[in-house]
């Protein structure tokens, strides 16, 4: 994603990236960015990935087309599909409309596959959300100028087994779900969704934490 | 009608041919055009046909309420047409058919 289709589209876009992105792919990542847990290197029984993107309204689609694909190996329904690409569509609107004020920014995805689970974790060093609690409220919305429903979470927590939200006012929004895809006989019990337990820790390493 | 316009007006009504994915990027433009649409040709009534819609998110929401609110203001209404089961669950999750008609197929008027 470095090479240039000619040097003059890369002298235009170089010009518009910060000082502190090298323009070859480092070693290491930068402290600048969420870091990975090193200890959350797959073992066998796990497997991950990690997309950054800008906070663009054009990328919402490849965002949510990226982790279906990453699904895929769970063999999921298309119904499934939809879903998580519903949820992961919601949380990386919310980024792109609420977390960077002055600007793009960046939106972090990444995804663990883990014992027939999904596990996505959308995450931003943007503004944060003050009240959590309220935010995640059914039609609540900062936005009353714009033509927004306030059922984001809502529809988070209608596609996806497990959500949880933490943020830092000044720091940035962690957004972490879960999805089990259990190819089983029905239960006794219908309507039952089995409940995916989400790890204890988050794919990024959380620096106050630290 | 053009199959390659996504607006057609005929009179005072406004039919949008939604496209397959309605996100918040797409919501955007779409909500652009359809206000411009609607007050500058005195739009009554705005039909969303989502023939060919299998993706719509809580923006595709937004969109639906934020011309419902011009709409009614100005008198009018809006309905929803061509509506297949799973857009169909995601507008009643969101309540959207107490704002609304949803049809599963085009309503014959009669």
């Amino acid at each position: 994603m470095y090479q240039m289709a000619s040097s003059e589209t890369s002298n235009r876009i170089l010009n518009r990236i910060s000082n502190t992105i090298p323009n070859t792919i480092p070693d290491r990542i930068p402290d600048t960015i969420p870091d990975k847990r090193s200890n959350s290197t797959s073992d066998e029984m796990s497997n991950e990935m990690l997309l950054e993107f800008d906070s663009r309204s054009c990328n919402e689609s490849f965002a949510r087309v990226t982790v279906a694909a990453f699904l895929t190996q769970l063999n999921p329904t298309l119904e499934e599909v939809e879903d998580v690409k519903t949820a992961v569509s919601e949380a990386v609107t919310n980024v792109i409309i609420h977390a960077y004020p002055n600007g793009a920014g960046k939106v972090w995805i990444a995804c663990r596959i883990r014992d027939d689970a999904l596990y996505v974790e959308v995450r931003d060093t943007g503004c944060g959300i003050p009240d959590v609690k309220r935010a995640m409220e059914p039609l609540f919305t900062t936005r009353t100028e714009c033509d927004r429903a306030g059922m984001g979470f809502t529809f988070m927590e209608a596609f996806m087994d497990t959500l949880e939200v933490t943020s830092e006012a000044g720091r940035g929004t962690l957004v972490r779900m879960s999805r089990r895809f259990i190819k089983a006989a029905p239960s006794q019990n219908s309507c039952d969704r089995p409940q995916a337990v989400s790890p204890s820790e988050s794919l990024f390493i959380q620096k106050d934490k630290e | 009608m053009n199959r390659n316009s996504l607006f057609t007006v005929t009179g005072t009504m406004l039919c949008i041919h939604l496209p397959a994915e309605i996100d918040h990027h797409i919501a955007n433009a779409l909500c652009a055009e359809a206000d411009r649409l609607i007050q500058q040709k005195h739009i009554r009534c705005v039909l969303f046909d989502f023939s060919d819609t299998t993706f719509m998110d809580s923006s595709g929401i937004g969109m639906l309420i934020g011309r419902y609110k011009l709409t009614r203001f100005m008198g009018g209404v809006i309905m929803a047409v061509n509506v297949g089961p799973r857009m169909n669950r995601i507008l009643t999750m969101a309540g959207i058919d107490k704002i609304m008609d949803i049809f599963e197929g085009m309503p014959v008027s009669g």
